[in-house]
């Protein structure tokens, strides 16, 4: 992805319809991501998970809106670093104004439901246990010091991974993957493991929930990753074809380590394996050819069916595997460019295999390294404080009777029960509505 | 007259519905429930980790009965649900004072 800004081009109609739809497409992910993530919680927390989700749409927009787009996509402030306040608040764009051939208002909205999208996908690695107001306060702080400055390191104009170092990174395996990856372990170091990490299994509460999740994020992916193109034309059309088959890989590889590992392939496992492939081929949609895209998703499917195991033996609960399949995923396709970028492709780069030496998988390894190094330590900072200023973590009795209770007053699954028509929620107990009328 | 529980696996519930409906009985309260007994659950592997399920699911049976049928009763239990794996569950019984029907009154073996 990369946003080039001549006012003068003409706006393309045709591109504009795409990106229009893409950003449709890449909305409903984040809903989508919500029901993935609430099906693999307990069910005791997984109205919070849900609304860990809904509520970064909100929180994201509003902060990429005033200062975000900005300081992500306005003219380079700082040594390839950051953007200026030049449009905070949007102030100085119009209908007519241009990025590339497409509406400025439009390629901001596009770039906002990449930010939402990011931001919610940390949620999985704290589920069930973090203090929602905390959540509130963490979402916007994350979004304008950890998304923003890597958005524009590696999409911004004049951003440094990509205008000094050369990495590429088509549609997110750096600015979402393994930002969100690196973030959500260090918030679950943070917050520390659930009660009965490792002792209990807490399996999914909600399996075709998560099916359903992954379904509606591999449809959105397609905007995700065939509206980087920003242009309704060849490269998009590779760049949906080259999801669509990463994905397929993806699932085959997971479902193939699963029945020789643990003798069962699971739909937990069908539906992670997918994500994981999408991950993979996130940043190497554009650089890849459908061949290479077919060893990037197998790679990841892989890859990551092992690494979500690595919570149990380092210690780290991230519950959702957040950092097993996205951590682990967005660096495989990133490096994996190093290897498989095709000049057909991207213009003039080829990777390893395709001729071009090991120069990008130096350069590809390098932005790996320097975004998980900073995503990582500015996120245990920003956690830390918070945590500081106001806790982080739900209290033990909040936990152990769930967040859905305790924090929503709602439960999701309420089947009457005793007497076929009571409601099993205490937060909305006939008792208690006397208690309110009575008091004085 | 005697109450017999027993605590069996799921999918044999239906065999020992049948038997027991051979046998004549009229009536029984079945329940979802879970426990283990003399090895502790058992070990199962979820997504390359592997875990101790100490409560495994069973299901729990109650059916009263006269004194001279709790004998047929047992022995028709065990043969419905045994499949001679672990985990086959356990059946009992233990005397019953008094039995009422809540729609007539009746008291005692005519309310069975």
């Amino acid at each position: 992805m990369t946003p080039v800004t001549l006012a003068s081009a003409g706006l393309d109609t045709g591109d504009t319809a795409w990106l229009l739809a893409a950003t449709a497409l890449v909305l409903l992910m984040t809903p989508g991501l919500a029901l993935f993530y609430g099906g693999m919680v307990r069910t005791k927390s997984v109205l919070n998970m849900l609304m860990m989700s809904f509520v970064s749409i909100a929180l994201v927009t509003v902060v990429w809106l005033v200062a975000g787009y900005s300081l992500a996509f306005g003219d380079d402030a700082f040594a390839g670093l950051i953007g200026g306040l030049g449009h905070a608040g949007m102030v100085g764009i119009g209908p007519d104004d241009l990025t590339g051939s497409v509406p400025t208002l439009l390629f901001t909205t596009f770039q906002l439901t990449f930010a939402i999208l990011t931001a919610a996908l940390i949620s999985g690695a704290i589920a069930d246990r973090m203090k929602f107001a905390a959540w509130l306060v963490l979402v916007p702080v994350w979004t304008l010091l950890v998304y923003v400055p890597v958005a524009h390191w590696v999409w911004g104009p004049g951003g440094w991974i990509k205008d000094s170092l050369g990495a590429l990174d088509f549609a997110g395996g750096l600015v979402v993957e393994i930002t969100c990856g690196a973030s959500g372990l260090a918030l679950a170091l943070v917050i520390g493991p659930r009660i009965g990490f490792k002792k209990d299994a807490m399996r999914p509460h909600n399996l075709p929930m998560v099916m359903l999740g992954a379904g509606l994020l591999w449809f959105g992916w397609l905007g995700f990753n065939g509206g980087s193109a920003l242009g309704a034309n060849g490269l998009a059309a590779a760049s949906v074809l080259n999801t669509l088959v990463a994905g397929c890989t993806g699932l085959l590889g997971w479902l193939f380590v699963e029945q020789r590992r643990d003798g069962h392939p699971t739909t937990f496992g069908a539906a992670s394996g997918v994500v994981a492939g999408l991950v993979a081929i996130t940043p190497a949609c554009g650089t890849v050819g459908v061949l290479g895209a077919a060893v990037v998703g197998l790679a990841a499917g892989v890859v990551c069916s092992y690494a979500v195991a690595w919570k149990f033996r380092f210690d780290y609960d991230d519950s959702l595997d957040v950092v097993g399949v996205h951590f682990v995923g967005g660096v495989v396709g990133t490096l994996l460019i190093g290897l498989f970028a095709t000049s057909t492709m991207t213009g003039g780069t080829d990777g390893l295999f395709y001729g071009g030496g090991a120069g990008q998988l130096a350069r590809q390894t390098g932005a790996v390294l320097a975004v998980a190094a900073y995503t990582f330590l500015m996120t245990y900072g920003i956690g830390k404080v918070i945590d500081r200023m106001m806790g982080v973590r739900a209290s033990e009795e909040e936990e152990l009777t769930g967040l859905d209770q305790t924090v929503h007053a709602e439960s999701a699954y309420d089947h009457g029960g005793l007497g076929h028509a009571t409601a099993q929620t205490p937060g909305h107990s006939v008792l208690r509505l006397q208690d309110r009328s009575t008091a004085p | 007259m005697k109450l017999i529980t027993a605590v069996v696996k799921p999918h044999r519930l239906d065999e020992v519905k049948t038997a027991l409906q051979e046998l004549g009985v009229n009536g029984m309260t079945v329940t979802e429930a879970s426990g283990y007994g003399r090895q502790h659950g058992h070990t199962e592997v979820y997504r390359g980790a592997e875990y101790r399920v100490d409560l495994v699911p069973k299901i729990r049976m109650e059916v009263l009965v006269e004194d001279a049928d709790a004998e047929a009763v047992l022995d028709a239990v065990v043969r419905a649900a045994r499949t001679g794996k672990i985990g086959d569950g356990k059946v009992w019984a233990v005397p019953v004072e008094t039995v009422v029907r809540v729609r007539t009154g009746e008291r005692g073996p005519d309310a069975l």
